[in-house]
């Protein structure tokens, strides 16, 4: 686990937009090693899809733009790659599947004529060939009688069934990062089950890196190995998904676990992290969960946080872990964390 | 796809017979004795009885429809007032005229304007969309006689480029098999006539085509903008496809739908109803046909010309139709 396959940098992609411009991914960093699952975590709207569609470099352009940071793959910066370079890793060295299985297949063509051109795409093998790899994948990934499914069209399938196809074609030229992108959330309950087994299963026997988009705090701790939980553009957490689950540091990544029903106690009302998660501007100064944050005091409004190293392998980005906080502050409120 | 094109063909038959019950009626709604009419204000009561016996319309009014009908599955569109000529052969070459006018002119507005529209979506925003649009906007605003005047005076007086108008030189007439020129002068092995036939097309099919290519290129435009903001082109862009795969294999062809529907409706829209262009460029077509039976009120003519247009509409939509079918699979009534 200590190679690193993929690295963000001080990532930042900002949108032009007429009313100003945003920064949706505000100097994101994390790592991926070989064959780990990486959890990214947040609520909708904080970034975590322009993250991953950063490193693919489809950001709708414009109004969307990779300002500044890195994107190191095996020692290259994507950032910094060509249109060519990028066609060649998409797909291929990194593959992506989304979230709308319903809508992510082109309605017009069958199954395998989708899944060929992916193969012939990065793969020299003539069309027979491509097909019988294309049958093999869609075997691969539990589809029944994929002889018959590989001359279907995407509509003649369920959603579990298109999702399986994407995670076919994602996986059909042996991808070291595979991007996952709420590739449940449309889904049913026991359909999600089955796509994540099937991911799992596959990121164990291809040793595939998986970053694992999502906003479900049950599915992060069923696949990942270390999570990534980001706020309004920035990580504002990282560490193993046990630590984090049993002991989390950041207040926002506290809100999110205590916000999760519990089947055992008889809670009467479910907790909520008050208000909403902020419109970012290039203007903004101070942490940006203070809004919102039960522990706040003077420098969260006037100082941007920094990631602060909390533990072997942790960070968190609440002045809370500043060593050089004044102590009374930090003792006071570090005294009413703990109570 | 089978079981839809026959499907699809059933539906003809009813289409069909209500159409000829609609010219039917309305030309029988028109006041007014034709026998009376062709014998003139002198005639005996005696010979105009005579001549509704003949003409079948002493018959109650749905025997005459059957009569019409029957004279209708034969070929027969019954006989010219003024010229007394059988209007089925009058009409055929007419027919092919404007056929072979508007295939040119809808190859001109498709070709330009599909990539025109695909350019503009592609550079969206860029001096490219915008030059683009500006000439689709200028071309769809523009009166089709004035486009064709223009055209005549620069490119057939000034410049000497281009005939000026007719289907081919006069003193050197082709003998017409099928009637579309061009397909002639290839059966005939006379390339040299082939290109006269094609110099003569040039002018008129560039004024006809320009109206429809400039309502293609801008729907293909807006619908080319939707499909690429849609999940599944950028799954395809997320497989490595480069742009050209991603646009003539993907987008293009989800694109295709609604600019289709307007090719459709524009071959129609040419083929009914062409008269100015017919006219500027003396282009012996159909539309000029029943223009001229207007004016002489041959009520024969105008029922066949509203007839075969009518037909020629139907079965350009049954065209369309079985397009649709063809490409998109989920399409299936």
């Amino acid at each position: 686990m200590s190679d690193v396959i993929l690295e963000l940098e001080d990532l930042h992609t900002h949108f032009f937009t007429d009313s100003g411009e945003i920064p949706a991914v505000d100097g994101v960093s994390f790592k991926v090693h070989k064959g780990e699952v990486v959890g990214v975590v947040g609520e909708s709207g904080c970034g975590k899809s322009v993250t991953s569609l950063s490193i693919m470099q489809l950001v709708p352009s414009p109004p969307g733009k990779i300002v500044s940071g890195q994107i190191n793959f095996k020692g290259e910066n994507l950032a910094q790659a060509t249109e060519k370079r990028m066609r060649q890793v998409r797909g291929n060295e990194i593959s992506m599947i989304f979230q709308e299985p319903m809508t992510s297949l082109d309605p017009l063509y069958t199954i395998g004529n989708q899944l060929i051109e992916a193969i012939r795409m990065h793969r020299k093998m003539s069309k027979k060939e491509a097909k019988r790899k294309a049958i093999d994948m869609l075997n691969l990934v539990g589809i029944p009688r994929p002889s018959e499914v590989v001359d279907e069209y995407p509509h003649q399938l369920s959603g579990g069934m298109r999702q399986r196809v994407m995670i076919a074609m994602a996986m059909s030229c042996d991808p070291e990062v595979l991007i996952a992108d709420e590739p449940t959330t449309a889904l049913d309950v026991t359909i999600q089950a089955q796509i994540l087994d099937l991911m799992r299963g596959l990121n164990k026997e291809h040793n595939t890196g998986i970053l694992l988009i999502t906003h479900d705090l049950g599915i992060v701790a069923e696949m990942c190995d270390r999570v990534v939980v980001m706020y309004a553009g920035q990580v504002v957490e990282e560490g193993s998904v046990r630590e984090i689950l049993k002991d989390p540091k950041h207040p926002y990544t506290k809100g999110l676990i205590r916000s999760l029903p519990k089947i055992h106690e008889k809670e009467q009302k479910l907790y909520s992290i008050p208000g909403t998660v902020p419109k970012v501007s290039m203007e903004h100064v101070g942490c940006r969960f203070a809004p919102r944050c039960e522990y706040t005091f003077d420098r969260c409004f006037s100082d941007d946080p920094e990631l602060y190293e909390t533990d072997v392998e942790r960070r968190s980005r609440c002045f809370l872990y500043d060593d050089n906080e004044e102590q009374e502050a930090g003792s006071h409120v570090e005294s009413d964390l703990r109570s | 796809m089978l079981a839809y094109t026959i499907r699809r063909l059933l539906m003809l038959i009813p289409v069909l017979l209500g159409m000829t019950l609609i010219v039917f009626s309305v030309v029988h709604l028109i006041p007014g004795n034709p026998a009376q009419v062709i014998l003139g204000e002198t005639a005996t009561e005696q010979a105009i009885q005579d001549l509704e016996a003949t003409m079948g319309i002493d018959q109650p009014y749905f025997v005459q429809y059957g009569l019409y009908l029957a004279d209708l599955l034969q070929g027969d569109l019954g006989t010219s007032l003024r010229t007394k000529g059988e209007i089925s052969s009058e009409i055929l070459p007419r027919v092919a005229a404007t056929f072979e006018l508007t295939i040119f002119a809808m190859i001109f507005a498709i070709i330009v304007g599909i990539n025109a529209g695909i350019l503009s979506a592609w550079k969206q925003n860029t001096w490219v969309d915008i030059t683009a649009m500006v000439v689709a906007l200028i071309g769809v605003s523009m009166p089709v006689f004035w486009l064709a005047l223009m055209e005549q005076w620069i490119f057939a007086q000034e410049l000497g480029w281009l005939p000026s108008s007719g289907r081919q030189s006069s003193t050197d007439q082709i003998e017409p098999i099928t009637h579309f020129y061009v397909l002639d002068s290839l059966l005939h092995l006379d390339f040299d006539r082939t290109l006269t036939v094609l110099s003569h097309l040039v002018l008129p099919a560039v004024a006809l085509g320009t109206i429809p290519m400039a309502i293609i290129a801008r729907m293909t435009r807006s619908s080319m903008l939707e499909v690429m903001k849609s999940d599944y082109i950028r799954t395809v862009r997320a497989k490595g496809s480069g742009q050209f795969l991603v646009i003539y294999k993907h987008a293009l062809r989800n694109a295709t739908i609604p600019v289709l529907t307007v090719i459709g409706l524009q071959t129609g829209v040419l083929l009914g109803g062409a008269i100015l262009t017919e006219t500027i460029f003396s282009w012996p077509g159909v539309g000029r046909y029943v223009y001229e039976g207007i004016n002489h009120r041959d009520y024969p003519v105008i029922q066949s010309g509203i007839l075969v247009i009518a037909f020629i509409f139907v079965m350009i939509n049954l065209i369309v139709d079985l397009l649709y079918a063809y490409i998109d699979p989920r399409i299936k009534y």
